[in-house]
C-alpha cells in the first residue's frame, strides 16, 4: 500500500486561511453567519475558520455542529453507525447563512443528508458548502462554494484527512 | 444484538452506548421538526397483553419520532378474548409486515419464547414479561441517575454510585432488570422491603435491608428507587395492612430529609399515592420521576434505532 502526503500542515493552514476569507468576502462580513460542522473533522475545521474569521474581522462566528447519521441513504446497506453530536446554537438556523463544513467532497451523499438534517432544525436564508478537499466522484449534483484544494483522484484511492485536535498531526494523505 | 430480552443481554460498553445515543435522540425534542427520518417504512407493533398506559405510549412515540408506522395492539378486545395464542397473534401481526414486535405479557419468559421459538423474524423487544423483566425501563432509570448524578454524562458509567430499591422485590420486573443493569454499570445496589417481598436468593452487593430507615441511615444512597406495590401480582397477603407498609417501607417527607443532601428519589410509574410514596416526596424537587418518563422516550428511541436499523446480521 502506497500512502502519500498531499497537503502538509502549511498547506493547510494556508487552504483555511483562504477559505475564511473567502466567506468574509461573500458574505459582506460576519452578520448572521453561522459555521456547522459534520462530524468528525468538518467541526475542527470549523473552528480554525471562525478563529481566522475573527483574527481578521474581529467579530466572533457562531460556530456548530450537525450530524447526518440518521438522515443516510445507505442505513439500511451498512453496519449500524455511531451517531456523532448536533450542536446547533440558541439562535437556530433560521434566517442564517449557514456554512457547511466537511473535511473530504466526494460522492456529495454526505452533503445530501446534511441539507435533510438542516431542513428539520429551520429554514435558513443561504445555505453555502465549505470542503478542505474537494477528490470528485460525485453522484449527486452538489458543488462545493468554498474548496480548500482540487484532488483528482483515483475511485480506489482513500484519502484521509488528518488533524491536529483529533490525530495529533494536520496532513492529507492519499493511500491506494 | 438482534433483539432486546433481558438486560443481561447488555455488555457495560453497549449500555453506556446506548446512554449516550439515547443523550442525542433527547435533542430532537427541542427542535423545530421533532422527527428523523431512520425507521421511515418500518412497523413497529406494541402487542400489549397487560394494561399499560406510558410504556406504550411511549414506544408509540418513540417509534412515531423515528418515523416508524406504529401499529397498537391490545388484547382487550381483540381475538385475544376469543382465545387466539401468542403465536397465532404474532404471526398474523408479522404477516402483515411488522419489522419489530414491542411485547408485554403477563407470563414471564413470553418475549423469550417469541423470539426463540422461530415463530417470527422481526425483532423483538420486551415491554415488560411478567414478574422477570423490564429492561427498558432499567435502561431509563440508569439514563436518569447518570444525568441527575454526574456532571459530564456522555461516556459514563456509574460506578461508585449507591443504589436503594424499595419495595416488593420478588414480583418486580423493573427490580430485577435493574439489579442486572445497574450492577453491569459498577453501581453498588442494595434491596430494602418486607421480609416476605425480598428474596433472600438475590444478593446485592449492598445488602438486604428490612426497615427503609435503617437502610437510609446505613446504606447512605444517593439514589432512592421506590417500586410500586403490585396488587395484580399477589395472590397472598404479603404484609399486615397498607397503612404499616406505608409506615414502615413507604418515602415520606422526614425521611427525604435524611437523605444524603444531592440524593434523588425514582419511581417508574404508576404511582399509589399515600401507599409507597406520599405525594409531597412524589413532587418534591428531589423526585425525578418526571424525568424518568421523558428519558424513556429517549432511551426507546435509541434502542429502536439501534434493532431495526444497520444491515440485518447473517444469522
Amino acid at each position: 500500500m502506497s500512502k502519500r502526503t498531499v497537503l502538509s500542515s502549511d498547506d493547510i493552514r494556508r487552504a483555511i486561511t483562504r477559505i475564511a476569507h473567502e466567506i468574509l468576502e461573500q458574505n459582506r462580513g460576519t452578520e448572521d453567519l453561522l459555521l456547522l460542522g459534520i462530524p468528525t473533522r468538518g467541526i475542527q475545521i470549523a473552528t480554525r475558520i471562525a478563529e481566522v474569521i475573527k483574527e481578521h474581522s474581529g467579530s466572533e462566528v457562531s460556530v456548530g455542529s450537525i450530524d447526518v447519521t440518521m438522515y443516510r441513504d445507505d442505513l439500511a446497506e451498512q453496519p449500524t453507525r455511531t451517531v456523532g453530536v448536533t450542536n446547533i446554537p440558541k439562535t437556530g438556523v433560521g434566517g442564517k447563512t449557514v456554512v457547511l463544513v466537511d473535511d473530504v467532497l466526494f460522492s456529495g451523499r454526505t452533503i445530501r443528508a446534511a441539507l435533510d438534517a438542516l431542513n428539520d432544525h429551520g429554514r435558513p436564508s443561504a445555505v453555502r458548502l465549505a470542503v478542505l478537499v474537494d477528490r470528485g466522484h460525485r453522484q449527486l449534483p452538489i458543488r462545493a462554494d468554498y474548496v480548500g484544494k482540487n484532488l483528482p483522484t483515483a475511485l480506489s484511492e482513500r484519502i484521509s484527512v488528518r488533524l491536529s485536535e483529533v490525530d495529533g498531526i494536520d496532513e492529507v494523505v492519499i493511500e491506494d | 444484538m438482534k433483539n432486546l430480552l433481558s438486560a443481561a443481554d447488555l455488555s457495560k460498553s453497549q449500555i453506556v452506548s446506548l446512554l449516550d445515543l439515547a443523550h442525542e435522540m433527547s435533542d430532537v425534542n427541542d427542535r423545530e421538526i421533532k422527527k428523523l427520518p431512520i425507521l421511515r417504512g418500518k412497523t413497529v407493533v406494541n402487542l400489549f397483553f397487560e394494561d399499560s398506559t406510558r410504556t406504550r405510549i411511549s414506544f408509540e412515540l418513540a417509534a412515531k419520532r423515528l418515523s416508524a408506522d406504529v401499529i397498537n395492539f391490545a388484547a382487550k378486545g381483540s381475538s385475544v378474548s376469543k382465545g387466539e395464542s401468542l403465536k397465532d397473534t404474532a404471526q398474523t401481526l408479522e404477516a402483515m409486515g411488522a419489522d419489530a414486535i414491542v411485547l408485554r405479557h403477563a407470563s414471564s419468559g413470553s418475549a423469550y419464547r417469541l423470539a426463540h421459538s422461530g415463530w417470527v423474524d422481526s425483532v423483538v423487544i420486551n415491554a415488560g414479561d411478567g414478574s422477570h423483566e423490564h429492561p427498558t425501563q432499567a435502561l431509563l432509570d440508569a439514563m436518569t441517575i447518570r444525568e441527575s448524578l454526574i456532571e459530564n454524562p456522555i461516556g459514563s458509567d456509574l460506578s461508585g454510585k449507591r443504589v436503594l430499591i424499595v419495595g416488593d422485590i420478588s414480583h418486580s420486573r423493573v427490580a430485577r432488570s435493574n439489579l442486572i443493569l445497574l450492577q453491569e454499570l459498577g453501581a453498588t445496589v442494595a434491596t430494602c422491603g418486607p421480609a416476605t417481598l425480598v428474596p433472600r436468593s438475590l444478593e446485592p452487593a449492598g445488602g438486604i435491608f428490612y426497615s427503609l430507615d435503617r437502610a437510609i441511615s446505613e446504606f447512605e444512597p444517593d439514589v432512592v428507587l421506590m417500586l410500586r406495590i403490585q396488587n395484580e401480582r399477589m395472590e397472598a397477603s404479603f404484609f399486615p395492612t397498607e397503612r404499616e407498609y406505608s409506615r414502615i417501607w413507604g418515602m415520606n417527607v422526614d425521611r427525604l430529609g435524611r437523605l444524603k443532601p444531592e440524593a434523588i428519589v425514582l419511581h417508574p410509574g404508576p404511582m399509589n399515592r399515600g401507599l409507597e410514596i406520599d405525594a409531597s416526596s412524589a413532587d418534591s424537587e428531589r423526585s425525578r420521576i418526571l424525568n424518568q418518563v421523558s428519558n424513556g422516550v429517549s432511551i426507546r428511541m435509541a434502542v429502536l434505532f439501534q434493532l431495526l436499523s444497520g444491515e440485518k446480521e447473517s444469522a
